[in-house]
């Protein structure tokens, strides 16, 4: 058991990241302080919980383009609420962004679903509009820190048994999706669509309901997280989380989810997070330039795919019988 | 007798010499032997794994053999690439086309070595004049200019072979040509390859079915497990002396005997029409029964089987099942209701390969294995362990993905998948197409197992041999409609090819 382990992505991954974190503590040992590594934890935390919803979409043989749009347009519309109504207890603020995220990744659903639109087309499509439409409600104007009410931007900060809400929610979606994933028939549901989506269809599933829940559960996630990153920056604008959506499946890659669909965990993707997080908060710390930082998560996706590529490959087809009970 | 005057003058235009082809652990052609004159069809004859495929891919440049001779004319030749087999005038017809889709008829006869007119630049008039005068050559009757994807499978076949001609081919290698055509296009290809022999071609003819190497072929070559067994002309030698040689025992494929006592009706279909696809489909099933669905390719038989299952919807219909009405609008309600569907082309499918063989087997049952949407997985790997085992699946674990294990293998999990639904219906598509012998009584025999248990069976087949031999009684189809239902001593191959193909009685 042990030993499969050891031959795992997951266990590679993780080899990776203390690999890594060992090499900034010779430069600067204060990075691997408890305190500081919670700090990094907080700060991957929109990251882990997006590249989640990412990644049932992935395992579905879908992407969603749209998600830090999706993000953005939520987070701007709690922040213009807010502004409206500052004594909005911060629970109905939450159901709005969730629900908000839900509706706008149901329609990517939708129209993946019934009108059998290639989801990267949608999702191109959704994520232009979403960030046209943050820019219609805001007329292009912040609301910044001052305008919003106290309890609306401590939310995400309030420490609770050590941590900031931001980990600790981060952490009951890690827990939430490790269930869904492996202990639920949605979870089988998805790598099984992903994997062969004919097979599935023969199995009776329904492959079009599955990637519509996958989405619609991405774009809930990416609700959820749009108010969170509004609260802890404290400043809503068009522009928040622009690009985000790379990174988002920049994660992905890394942590092993195959984007031909089917295939990934979520141990390997919170761990291909968490090897992102650690970059960008620790090179700057050592003195390493932006620059090297985008070129070394950029070879990152290259040396992961190129790995994941490799594995596929190397397994070949067993047809000698002694070595297939060996196997 | 009269020798044969074909073979005898000429000396072979191709040949392989004691050649030998080594993949890690197996060793794929062990000093194999194969002589192509021209003028001549030769057929090769081998099981699943006889290394006919590997023997193509070294003709065509795709594999180098480790050991032994490559001869053209009697001259030593490599063939490093594939373009080197091409410029040989070897060329090769697979069992699915490799041509393209998006590119005009023409386009494909021509592509790489197109005629060019002024600066070098293709010259598309010229093109097209030469590509309508090949096709008519082979009384192909199809405009140049059409995209391929407009074309059927047979009329695919017949752009490769113009384009075969095209290159001035003098070796034509067919792989398996027939599997996918109807009756009809059979015999239009055979009559190509007659004049393919005329224009004194060699054509090297691969194929599982005897009916036809015995009617094209005039001389054949067996392997057996990579090694070269004996050659020599079709007509000094029997269908059963070729079995022999090819299984290396005397198998005549006895269809397992059956105990005909169908039980109860199960299901009862009546008057299932479809817009485009089938019209008046109505027939009754009993448990234990297995009733064969004859026809030619395109006669609707795989199209109702898809609308029974759910998968497209019928305009009109109803169904019974233990005579209770039932509406299947998807296939999970089609399971719900015990009909299963394994259908024809199971790699694609079948399986999910990047799944654990126990995810695979529950997929379809995960209804019964959970609990309002959570897994049970204790139960899972009880129903997994009950239905691999039944089947004698060899797996180390069945944690491990499905996309490790052989073929065979793969099979019965996805096998093992249907049977753990526990179905009144299982419908089979085309259950042995593609298999060799020893595979095919397997599943022979396997299908009389299912139907004593008194599981019903519908077996969607094209083989002949195979229909007769199982079923209880035959429907026969043709053009979307139920042409003849057939039992008893109606039963007989030419009351089949009759009624699917539309020929009345003398």
């Amino acid at each position: 058991m042990f030993k499969r382990f050891l031959a795992s992505r997951e266990a590679i991954l993780l080899g990776a990241v203390l690999i890594l974190l060992a090499l900034v503590a010779i430069r600067f040992p204060a990075f691997i302080a408890p305190a500081n590594l919670a700090n990094v934890f907080n700060d991957t935390s929109p990251l882990i919980i997006l590249a989640l919803g990412q990644m049932i979409v992935i395992l579905t043989k879908c992407i969603d383009l749209s998600i830090a749009a999706n993000l953005a347009l939520c987070g701007m519309v709690v922040a213009i609420l807010n502004v409206a109504h500052p004594d909005l207890p911060v629970i109905v603020t939450l159901v709005v962004a969730t629900g908000l995220g839900t509706i706008l990744g149901a329609i990517n659903g939708l129209l993946v679903w019934k009108l059998t639109i290639p989801p990267i087309v949608v999702t191109l499509g959704t994520m232009t509009i979403y960030r046209g439409t943050i820019f219609l409600i805001s007329n292009g104007k912040w609301v910044n820190s001052h305008e919003m009410s106290a309890p609306f931007k401590a939310f995400s900060r309030q420490i609770l048994l050590g941590l900031p809400v931001l980990s600790w929610i981060a952490l009951a979606v890690v827990a939430t999706f490790a269930v869904l994933l492996t202990r639920t028939t949605l979870g089988r549901a998805f790598y099984a669509v992903g994997g062969n989506p004919h097979a599935a269809v023969y199995a009776g599933l329904n492959v079009g309901r599955t990637q519509f829940l996958a989405f619609a559960i991405a774009g809930a996630l990416a609700g959820l997280t749009g108010y969170l990153w509004v609260s802890r920056y404290a400043v809503a604008y068009v522009d928040i989380a622009g690009g985000f959506e790379l990174d988002v499946i920049a994660a992905c890659v890394i942590g092993g989810i195959a984007i031909s669909g089917g295939i990934g965990s979520v141990g390997g993707l919170v761990l291909g997070a968490l090897f992102l997080g650690v970059i960008k908060n620790a090179l700057p710390v050592v003195n390493i330039s932006p620059f090297w930082q985008l070129a070394i998560s950029g070879a990152a996706i290259v040396i992961a795919v190129a790995f994941n590529a490799r594995s596929s490959r190397t397994k070949g087809r067993i047809i000698l019988k002694s070595a297939e009970v060996a196997a | 007798m009269s020798p044969l005057p074909k073979a005898a003058p000429l000396p072979p235009v191709l040949a392989l010499d004691g050649v030998t082809k080594v993949f890690p652990g197996v060793r794929a052609l062990s000093e194999v032997s194969l002589a192509l004159y021209p003028g001549t069809v030769t057929a090769l004859v081998g099981e699943n794994g006889a290394g006919k495929s590997t023997v193509v891919k070294i003709l065509t440049g795709i594999y180098q053999p480790d050991g032994g001779a490559i001869r053209v004319d009697g001259q030593p030749a490599t063939f490093p690439t594939a373009q080197a087999a091409a410029d040989a005038g070897i060329t090769a017809i697979h069992q699915e086309t490799v041509l393209f889709d998006e590119l005009s008829v023409a386009e494909n006869i021509y592509l790489g070595h197109a005629p060019r007119g002024r600066f070098g630049l293709i010259d598309t008039a010229a093109m097209h004049r030469k590509a309508a005068e090949i096709l008519h050559s082979i009384e192909a009757d199809i405009d140049p200019a059409t995209p391929l994807r407009d074309l059927g499978i047979a009329s695919k076949h017949l752009v490769a072979i113009a384009r075969a001609l095209s290159i001035d081919a003098r070796v034509v290698i067919m792989d398996e040509p027939t599997a996918a055509l109807s009756h009809k296009e059979i015999t239009e290809l055979y009559d190509l390859v007659d004049k393919l022999k005329q224009q004194g071609k060699a054509v090297l003819f691969i194929s599982h079915k005897f009916d036809e190497i015995f009617r094209i072929a005039d001389r054949y070559t067996v392997f057996r497990d990579g090694q070269f067994v004996g050659d020599g002309a079709i007509a000094d030698v029997t269908q059963s002396q070729l079995v022999q040689m090819m299984v290396g025992r005397s198998v005549d494929h006895i269809f397992p005997a059956r105990a005909k006592a169908p039980g109860a009706e199960v299901l009862r279909v009546v008057g299932y029409d479809h817009p485009t696809e089938f019209a008046d489909i109505g027939f009754s099933l009993r448990r234990g029964e297995i009733l064969g669905f004859y026809g030619l390719i395109g006669a609707g038989r795989s199209e109702f089987m898809q609308a029974l299952f759910g998968i497209t919807r019928p305009s009109k219909g109803a169904i019974r099942i233990d005579d209770k009405v039932r509406v299947i609008r998807s296939p999970a309600d089609a399971v719900a209701n015990g009909i299963v569907y394994v259908p024809e082309d199971r790699g694609k499918q079948g399986a999910i390969t990047a799944l654990p063989i126990f995810q695979n087997v529950t997929l379809p049952s995960l209804g019964k294995t959970s609990r309002s949407g959570f897994l049970r997985l204790a139960e899972e790997f009880k129903l997994a362990r009950d239905y691999t085992a039944r089947l004698d699946l060899r797996a180390a674990s069945l944690d491990q993905p499905v996309g490790n294990l052989s073929g065979g293998n793969q099979q019965k999990v996805v096998i093992a998948k249907w049977l753990a639904t526990q179905p009144k219906v299982i419908i089979l598509d085309e259950p042995t197409k593609g298999i060799d012998i020893g595979s095919k009584a397997a599943v022979h025999e396997f299908m009389a197992e299912l139907a004593a248990q008194g599981l019903a069976v519908i077996m969607v087949s094209s083989e002949i041999p195979e229909v007769l031999g199982m079923s209880d009684r035959v429907i026969v189809m043709r053009e979307g409609r139920i042409v003849a239902e057939v039992s008893g001593d109606q039963m007989t191959p030419e009351t089949l090819v009759r009624h699917a193909a539309g020929i009345g009685e003398d």
